[in-house]
C-alpha cells in the first residue's frame, strides 16, 4: 500500500502524525505534567531508581487441576527463579460452587485450581512459607472467602498476618463491566470488597486487598483509553466506598494496587502506564486530599495480552509476548506475568511456562533495559501520546462522574456497550485486512502442532471424593452454627471477615459459604448488551 | 421475500468471557440474520428451550473454558429428545482438533477455532441452511 492511502493509527485507533518534534516538549509544563522518577505526579515511575533498586517481581499466574498438582507446579516455579506466586482458580471456585455442584460439571480444574475448602487451600500452599513469598490471588466474587482461607493457612503455619504480603484480585466492578464472573448484585459485592479493605487496613497491613484491573476490560475488546479510564474510575469507586466506611484516605489508599494489560501496540501501552500514574496521583491528591506519597503512587502489575495470542503458528506468541513485556517494563510495571506460547490452546505446559519466565529473565538480565528509569521519557512522540491518552481517559472519567459513578454507569450498560462496540470495530478491521495478525490473516501456513496440557475428568472425581470425606469428618454442628452467624452478619452491616474466618476454620466449604451469602444478598443477572 | 435465517447465540457453562459470542452475534445480524443472544450461564436445557421457543434454525455455542465435552453432547441429546434434529449446532471457541472431530461425529455441524473469520462463519451458516445471502447483507 502507498503511504498516502494508509491510515496510521494505534491498535486502538488513535491517529499518529507523520513526525513529532520539540514543540511537544515546549507545550509541556515539565514539573506539572511529567516530573522526575519518584516525584509527583510519578509519570516517570514511582521510584527514583526504579529497577536499579529492585527488579519487577516475576509472577506467573498459574493453577490447574487439583490442589496437589498446583502445589507441585508452585514448587517448580519457585525453583526456577520465579519471585512471587499468583493463583489461578477454576470457574466453579470463582463462581462460588463446590466441585460436586451440578453447575460444576465439566469445569472442575479446567481453568485453574479447584479449591472447595480450607483443606484444599492448605494443600495448595503446602511447604511454601507464606511469610517469605508474596502471593497474588485472582478471585473477585468470592475473594473475601478465599482470603479468609489463606489467612487461616497462615495461622496454621504460625505466620503473623502482619508479615503477609500479596494481592487479591478483588475487583468486582470490572466483572460487571467485562469478565462477567459475578455472583451477587453490585451493592452487596461492593460491601464485601470494602470489608476486605477495612479488615486489611486493620489486621493485614502489608497485603493489597484489591487489584483494580483493566486487564479483563482490554481482553473483552476495549481500547487502551477505555481500559485506562474504566479502571481508574473503578478505583475511584472503591475509594468512595472506603471513605464512606469511615476509613481515612491515607489509611487504605496506599494498599490499592492496579493491574493492566500489556497489549501489542508498543508505544500506546507505554503511554497508557505513564498516563495512569499521573491521573491517579492528581486524583488522589486533589480530589481526595491524600497526603501520603504512597497513596498517590499508582503501583501496577502487568500481564501480556492473552487475546493477542494466536492458535495459528503458536511459536510466534513467544515474540509477541516478549515485545509486550518490554512495553510493560519500559512503562514501569512493579510485577509482570508473561503468557505462554500455548495459551490460545490450553493452560500452559511446564515447557511453555518456562520459556515465558525465561523471557522475563532475558529482559531483566541481558537487555540492559532496567538500567535507567523511564528511558523513553522526553521522546517527542511518547510524551505527546501520553498526554493524548491522559486527556481522552479524563474525558471518560468525567462522563462517568456525571452519570453518578461507576455502579450507575454499569447499570446503564455504558462501559459494556463502549467495549462491545470497540471490539466489534477491531474485528471488522481484522476481517477487512486493515489490521494484520501475522499467521492469521497474512503470512499463513506452516502451522506446527504443539503439545498441550490436558486436564481430565479425574480432577473432578478426586475433588468430589475429598468433599464427601470432609463433609463426614468435620463437626457439622459447628459448621452450621458458623454459617448461621455469617448469615446474620450479612443481613446487618458489620464486617463479614471475622465470621468468614470462623466458617472456613470450621471447614465450611466455599459453596456452603457462598450459598449462605446468596440467601441474603441474592444473585446478579445482567442485561446482555450487544 | 424469504424469511431471514434465525440463529440462537448462547454461552453455556460458567465462563463469562463473552467477547466472541457478542462479536459473532453482531456479525450475523449485519449479515441479515435474525439473532437471539441468550446471555451468560445457560444450561443445555435453557438453550434448547430457547431454541424451541424462538424457532431458530441454528444454535451457536461459544465455549472457551474447556467444558465443551460435557456441554455440547447434552445439547445434542436434548435436541434429539425434542425431535429438533434439523436445528444445526455450531460451536466456537477453544476446542482442540481431536475434540472437534469427536463433536462433529456426534452431530455438530461445524466447529470454529480461534482465528476463524466472521465471513467463514456467515458463509457456513448460509450454505448449511441452503439460502442465498439476503440482499441487504453485503457490507
Amino acid at each position: 500500500m502507498k503511504t498516502a492511502e494508509r491510515q496510521f493509527t494505534t491498535i486502538s485507533g488513535v491517529p499518529i502524525q507523520p513526525v513529532y518534534g520539540p514543540e511537544v516538549l515546549r507545550d509541556l509544563d515539565w514539573t506539572r505534567d511529567v516530573g522526575e522518577p519518584g516525584e509527583f505526579p510519578y509519570k516517570r515511575g514511582i521510584h527514583r531508581d526504579m529497577y536499579r533498586g529492585r527488579l519487577w517481581t516475576m509472577r506467573q499466574f498459574s493453577g490447574f487441576a487439583t490442589p496437589e498438582e498446583t502445589n507441585r507446579r508452585y514448587h517448580y516455579l519457585l525453583e526456577q527463579g520465579q519471585t512471587g506466586l499468583s493463583v489461578a482458580f477454576d470457574l466453579p471456585t470463582l463462581m462460588g460452587y463446590d466441585a460436586d455442584h451440578a453447575l460444576s460439571e465439566g469445569e472442575v480444574g479446567k481453568c485453574g485450581v479447584s479449591v472447595c475448602s480450607l483443606e484444599d487451600m492448605e494443600t495448595v500452599f503446602r511447604g511454601i512459607p507464606l511469610g517469605d513469598v508474596t502471593v497474588s490471588m485472582t478471585i473477585n466474587s468470592p475473594a473475601a472467602v478465599l482470603w479468609a482461607m489463606y489467612l487461616a493457612v497462615a495461622e496454621q503455619q504460625g505466620v503473623d498476618w502482619a508479615r503477609l504480603s500479596g494481592t487479591l484480585q478483588n475487583d468486582i466492578l470490572k466483572e460487571y463491566i467485562a469478565q462477567k464472573e459475578y455472583i451477587f448484585p453490585p451493592q452487596p459485592s461492593m460491601r464485601l470488597v470494602t470489608d476486605t479493605i477495612e479488615f486489611g487496613a486493620r489486621h493485614v497491613p502489608r497485603f493489597n486487598p484489591i487489584s483494580v484491573s483493566g486487564y479483563h476490560i482490554r481482553e473483552a475488546g476495549s481500547t487502551a483509553v477505555q481500559e485506562l479510564a474504566f479502571t481508574l474510575r473503578d478505583g475511584i469507586e472503591y475509594v468512595e466506598w472506603g471513605l464512606a466506611r469511615g476509613l481515612a484516605i491515607d489509611e487504605f489508599a496506599p494498599r490499592l494496587s492496579f493491574f493492566f494489560n500489556a497489549h501489542s501496540d508498543f508505544f500506546e501501552e507505554i503511554a497508557k502506564y505513564r498516563a495512569a500514574r499521573k491521573i491517579w496521583a492528581y486524583v488522589m491528591r486533589d480530589r481526595y486530599g491524600a497526603q501520603s506519597e504512597r497513596s498517590q503512587k499508582l503501583r501496577f502489575h502487568a500481564q501480556t495480552a492473552g487475546c493477542s495470542l494466536t492458535w495459528q503458528q503458536p511459536y510466534n506468541n513467544v515474540v509477541r509476548t516478549a515485545l509486550q513485556a518490554l512495553a510493560a517494563v519500559l512503562g514501569g510495571a512493579q510485577s509482570l506475568h508473561t503468557n505462554s506460547l500455548d495459551e490460545a490452546y490450553a493452560l500452559p505446559s511446564e515447557h511453555a511456562v518456562t520459556i515465558a519466565l525465561r523471557t522475563q529473565q532475558v529482559l531483566a538480565y541481558e537487555t540492559g533495559v532496567p538500567n535507567c528509569p523511564d528511558p523513553l521519557g522526553g521522546s517527542y512522540f511518547l510524551e505527546s501520546l501520553t498526554l493524548e491518552t491522559e486527556r481522552a481517559a479524563n474525558d471518560y472519567i468525567r462522563r462517568i462522574d456525571e452519570m453518578g459513578g461507576m455502579i450507575a454507569a454499569i447499570e446503564a450498560g455504558f462501559p459494556q456497550r463502549e467495549i462491545a462496540a470497540a471490539s466489534y470495530r477491531y474485528q471488522r478491521e481484522v476481517e477487512a485486512g486493515e489490521r494484520t495478525i501475522v499467521g492469521v490473516n497474512r503470512f499463513q501456513g506452516n502451522d506446527e502442532p504443539i503439545e498441550v496440557l490436558e486436564i481430565d475428568e479425574s480432577t473432578a472425581s478426586h475433588q468430589c471424593r475429598k468433599l464427601a470425606v470432609l463433609r463426614k469428618r468435620r463437626d457439622n454442628a459447628k459448621v452450621q452454627k458458623s454459617l448461621d452467624a455469617l448469615r446474620r452478619c450479612a443481613e446487618k452491616s458489620d464486617n463479614t471477615m471475622p465470621l468468614l474466618l470462623d466458617a472456613v476454620r470450621a471447614y465450611a466449604t466455599l459453596g456452603e459459604i457462598c450459598d449462605a451469602l446468596r440467601s441474603v444478598f441474592g444473585s446478579y443477572q445482567e442485561q446482555a448488551h450487544l | 421475500m424469504t424469511r431471514p435465517i434465525r440463529v440462537l447465540v448462547a454461552k453455556p457453562g460458567l465462563d463469562g468471557h463473552d467477547r466472541g459470542a457478542k462479536v459473532i452475534a453482531r456479525a450475523l445480524r449485519d449479515a441479515g440474520m435474525e439473532v437471539i443472544y441468550t446471555g451468560l450461564r445457560q444450561t443445555p436445557e435453557m438453550i434448547v428451550n430457547a431454541a424451541l421457543q424462538e424457532d431458530v434454525q441454528v444454535i451457536g455455542l461459544s465455549i472457551l473454558s474447556g467444558a465443551h465435552n460435557a456441554i455440547v453432547p447434552r445439547v445434542l441429546d436434548l435436541l434429539r429428545e425434542k425431535k429438533m434434529e434439523d436445528v444445526k449446532v455450531i460451536v466456537g471457541g477453544i476446542v482442540p482438533d481431536e475434540d472437534a472431530a469427536e463433536l462433529k461425529k456426534q452431530g455438530v455441524a461445524a466447529v470454529f477455532q480461534p482465528g476463524a473469520s466472521l465471513e467463514s462463519i456467515v458463509q457456513f451458516i448460509r450454505s448449511a441452511i441452503g439460502k442465498a445471502p439476503a440482499s441487504q447483507s453485503v457490507s
